[in-house]
Formats: C-alpha cells, sequence, structure tokens
C-alpha cells in the first residue's frame, strides 16, 4: 500500500475545479456514454500541472470523483513512477479520498499507458490519460476534415495507412495506440496503451472514460461494449505475445517490460502490471529469478529509476 | 422593522437548492452517469433534502441543478412553464435561460410525459456534432410498471427488461425511430422518487412478446 507524503488540505475547492466546471466535464461525459467513441469537445481548463501530465485524464477524474470513492492511479502499470505519485497525490491533498495500488479495492482507476491486468468490474470506472484523441490527425491535420471523416463514416485512409504497414514490414506495425472501431460506429484512439491491451477494452465490465486536455476532448466507452481492433481479412489483429513468463512471479499471457538490472546490462521481463505482480507473488507465485533483484536496496525499486522498455517480440 | 422586511424577502425566496453542492452534485452525477451507462437500470439518487415547488419533481430538480446553468437553455413542458414558481427556481438555482423552442434546449423538463411533443421535436444534434442534442428529463411516477420493453446495445450486457409509466402510447416507437437515427438523436433521463434510469441513443428497443 502507498503512504501519500502529503494529505487533504481544504484550501482547495473539493477535486480543485470549480462547480461550474465540473458541471460542463460531466455533461460532456454524458454525451461521450451516450455516443460511444465519440469525441466531444468540452472547454479543458488550465490545470496545476504540465499537459503532458494527464491534465485531461485528471480533469475528468475530478469531475467523477467523490468521498467514497477509492483511487488508484497508474502510470504504465505502475502506481510508483512520478507521474503516478504526483497526481495521487493531488488527489489525496485536493479530496481526501482513500487510495490504494489494489486493482480490485480501487472504484475508480486513472491511467496512462496500461489496462491493468486483473480484469475489471461493473462498480468500477476507468479513466485514460489521452495525449492526441484524434485517430486520424496523424492522416488529415485539419480538424475541420476529421469531423466530417468521422461523420461519414469515411475511414477508409485509416485501412490505407494500416495496409501500407502490411506492404512494407509484412504485418501491420502499430503496437501503441492501435486504432479501434466502437459500436459499430467510430473509429476511436485507444490511447497509447499497447495493442496487447486492445482486447480488454471489448465488452470490458467497467466504464471507460477518456480525458485529453490540450486537445479538449472526452470520450467513453460504456460497459459492454464492442471495441473491436481495425485489420483486414487476410492479415487478422493479433496483439503481442511474449516468449517468456514474468521473472518474478512466473505469470503469462501478461504485457512484460524489459528491465535493465545492471550496468553490464543483465536484464529481466517482468510484469508491467506491479500491482498484478506483486498479488502473485503474495500468492507465493514464482518466477525463474526466484525473488525480485529490484527488491536489492542498490538498485531502488521504482521503474523509473530502471531503464525499463517494451518487451514485445 | 429590518426584520419583518428580511422575513418578506424569505417569504418571497426561492425554495433552497441543495444543501451541499459539491457532494450532492456528485452523487447525483454518478447516478446519472451510471444510468446512461447502463440502459435500464434503476440508480438511487443520494438523500436530498430538496423540497422543488409542484409540479416540480425532486428528482427532476436534483438532475437540473446538477446539470443545467447559463450555457444550457432549459425547455419546460406546459405544465412546468405555467408554473412561475418553477421558473424561478430554475433561474435562479441554476442561472439557466428558458427557450420555447424544443430544438434550441440543451435539457427538457418533462412533468407530464403522457402530453409531450414527439421525441423529433428536440434537437438531434448534428453528423459533426452529434453532441449538440437535447437530453429530455421525464418526470414518471413509475420506474417498474407500464408496458415491458426490452433494451440491448452498448452498457447492456445482454437484455434489459424495463417499464416506466406513464408515458405516451406512441413513446416506444420513437424511442425505436431514435435509435435508427444514431449517432443522432435525443437522450432519455427518467425520474421517479430517489431514482432514475437512463435511456441513451444507443439503446435497441424491442418489444416482449405478451
Ligand atoms: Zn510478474
Amino acid at each position: 500500500m502507498s503512504t501519500p507524503a502529503t494529505s487533504f488540505t481544504d484550501h482547495y475547492n473539493f477535486a480543485y475545479l470549480d462547480e461550474q466546471t465540473k458541471r460542463m466535464i460531466r455533461r460532456a461525459i454524458l454525451k461521450g456514454i451516450a455516443i460511444p467513441g465519440y469525441q466531444v469537445p468540452f472547454a479543458a481548463r488550465e490545470m496545476p500541472m504540465p499537459y503532458g501530465w494527464g491534465t485531461g485524464g485528471v480533469q475528468v477524474t475530478a469531475a467523477v470523483i467523490g468521498h467514497s470513492d477509492t483511487l488508484k492511479m497508474i502510470d504504465q502499470g505502475s502506481d510508483d513512477t512520478t507521474n503516478a505519485v504526483a497526481l495521487r497525490n493531488f488527489f489525496v491533498q485536493t479530496t481526501g479520498v482513500n487510495t490504494t495500488t489494489h486493482t480490485k479495492g480501487a472504484s475508480l482507476i486513472q491511467t496512462r499507458h496500461r489496462i491493468p491486468e486483473e480484469p475489471l468490474s461493473e462498480d468500477q470506472v476507468l479513466v485514460y490519460q489521452v495525449p492526441i484523441p484524434e485517430p486520424l490527425r496523424f492522416l488529415e491535420p485539419r480538424e475541420t476534415e476529421t469531423r466530417k471523416m468521422h461523420a461519414l463514416e469515411e475511414y477508409g485512409l485509416m485501412h490505407v495507412k494500416l495496409y501500407e504497414d502490411i506492404a512494407r514490414f509484412g504485418h501491420i506495425a502499430t503496437t501503441y495506440a492501435y486504432p479501434v472501431l466502437v459500436n459499430e460506429r467510430y473509429v476511436m484512439d485507444p490511447s497509447p496503451i499497447p495493442k496487447f491491451d486492445n482486447p480488454k477494452m471489448h465488452r470490458m465490465e467497467a466504464l471507460q472514460l477518456f480525458g485529453a486536455g490540450r486537445e479538449k476532448r472526452i470520450y467513453a466507452i460504456p460497459p459492454h461494449t464492442d471495441v473491436v481492433s481495425l485489420d483486414f481479412e487476410d492479415h487478422p489483429f493479433t496483439p503481442q505475445e511474449f516468449d517468456q513468463p514474468c521473472a518474478i512471479c512466473g505469470a503469462e499471457h501478461v504485457y512484460l517490460d524489459e528491465v535493465i538490472l545492471d550496468d553490464q546490462g543483465s536484464r529481466m521481463f517482468v510484469c508491467s502490471d506491479s500491482d498484478y505482480c506483486e498479488e502473485r507473488r503474495t500468492e507465493g507465485h514464482t518466477g525463474h529469478l526466484g525473488t525480485n533483484p529490484l527488491d536489492a536496496p542498490s538498485n531502488g525499486t521504482a521503474k523509473d529509476n530502471a531503464s525499463s522498455k517494451e518487451a514485445c517480440k | 422593522m429590518a426584520s419583518a422586511n428580511l422575513e418578506f424577502s424569505l417569504a418571497k425566496a426561492p425554495a433552497p437548492g441543495l444543501q451541499n453542492p459539491v457532494h450532492e452534485a456528485q452523487g447525483i452525477f454518478r447516478a446519472l452517469m451510471n444510468a446512461l451507462a447502463r440502459p435500464g437500470k434503476l440508480q438511487d439518487l443520494p438523500e436530498l433534502d430538496l423540497n422543488p415547488p409542484a409540479p416540480l419533481g425532486k428528482s427532476t430538480a436534483a438532475i437540473a441543478l446538477c446539470l443545467c446553468d447559463y450555457d444550457t437553455p432549459i425547455w419546460l413542458d406546459k405544465e412546468l412553464a405555467a408554473a412561475k414558481d418553477v421558473t424561478t427556481y430554475l433561474r435562479f438555482h441554476t442561472g439557466a435561460s428558458f427557450t420555447n423552442n424544443p430544438m434550441d434546449a440543451a435539457f427538457a423538463f418533462v412533468s407530464k410525459p403522457e402530453n409531450m411533443p414527439p421525441l423529433s421535436a428536440f434537437a438531434k444534434g448534428t453528423s459533426e456534432y452529434p453532441d449538440r442534442s437535447t437530453t429530455i428529463v421525464l418526470s414518471v411516477s413509475s420506474l417498474s410498471h407500464g408496458q415491458t420493453v426490452k433494451l440491448s446495445g452498448p452498457g447492456i450486457k445482454k437484455e434489459q427488461g424495463f417499464a416506466a409509466t406513464p408515458l405516451p402510447p406512441q413513446f416506444w416507437r420513437e424511442m425505436q425511430t431514435n435509435n435508427e437515427l444514431y449517432p443522432l438523436g435525443v437522450d432519455v433521463l427518467l425520474a421517479a422518487e430517489g431514482t432514475v434510469a437512463g435511456l441513451p441513443r444507443s439503446t435497441k428497443i424491442t418489444f416482449q412478446e405478451s
């Protein structure tokens, strides 16, 4: 469990935002839920943190969160990165709500770059931080044009781009922010999660909310909604697979990070979802490296300290 | 005397709004969010000490106070619009303006659903901005009695049975037509005593075999 470094202070509005701003964001969230995958414009506010830190997700969480929530804040699967700690402390300071690192114990989870391995339940809400909400943006820079393309369901360009990948690499090279079709209508950017996580969005029990601060967009996927990764009949979507289990908990079919252990370049592959890994080790599972080499005091424990990168093949 | 004047002005002042606007509005919103995220599933509103002027129902008032402000033109049905206390109350607590044209309404409040205009009278959004549509709030006496329909679509695992009353006889047909406009269309919230249910435009409606 994490011990908050900071505590609740009533110098702020509850969850920082003023009530008028929350109302506006709440209305946008309701529209987003009614039109799954459609990007609802909203008048984003300046937040006391830079854009790259997930101001969109923060504003969505701030509009949703209440006293009885238990908040989990994750970044790249970890509760302990600088980003996750800072945002968790922000909500501890401005709301006083309970926080947890346990996926199962959270009612509200804000995430950057991952979906927890533990399947989410119907009484949970998952909030994604989104840098670029428009999946067509790199094909068409003009907002007026991408709006038209969504309006007319003109997604041919997106398929052309994916097919160019196949022509060039023999497979679809996109591994992050892999576009999805939501409720058979809108092509949506799932945020920079690995495509490994895409199948988890499909008919998820939990409500999924997405906030993009700089681009001022909110979108949503209600529970049990069809979310299909774009692909082709002859080149079906394939999520990443790993050819080894987690080195310290032995989990298979989970997303692994490569962690550099020392200056000699020794490395290991471990669960990117640190809570999932810990839970498994608490239950007595071990991997081929036995205990976690990162638990040795000289190495520190935060993934920020070790150089970590994706380990998919 | 000053005290007499104060009593006089308080007697004319609108009934109080939310006791704890921050936390009560949050609680109401969560109920509405869950209502639209799980169409047809009843959601409890928080306990509120609200006494809005008749014929504005307590749950309907809670929804207005949670979501409306000067950015959201409100349309009221005949019965609500005719009640001076209701317009004063809503204007005072939300700052919203009123419109006579349902097409211009961000929110429409209906106290007598059996007399409501057709759903097609309200804004359904545009193909580029389907969110520029009316959210219709219907005051109903029951969210369990009435004609039972089957709901399916986003937010529903397989099927969800649903009934509410009173509703106009053509209501469910109109909701089917509304769904055919998807992603355009109106979204409907049904407010009963202490409870709400949502029918977003994404919900498909089929009639129960009888
Ligand atoms: Zn592990």
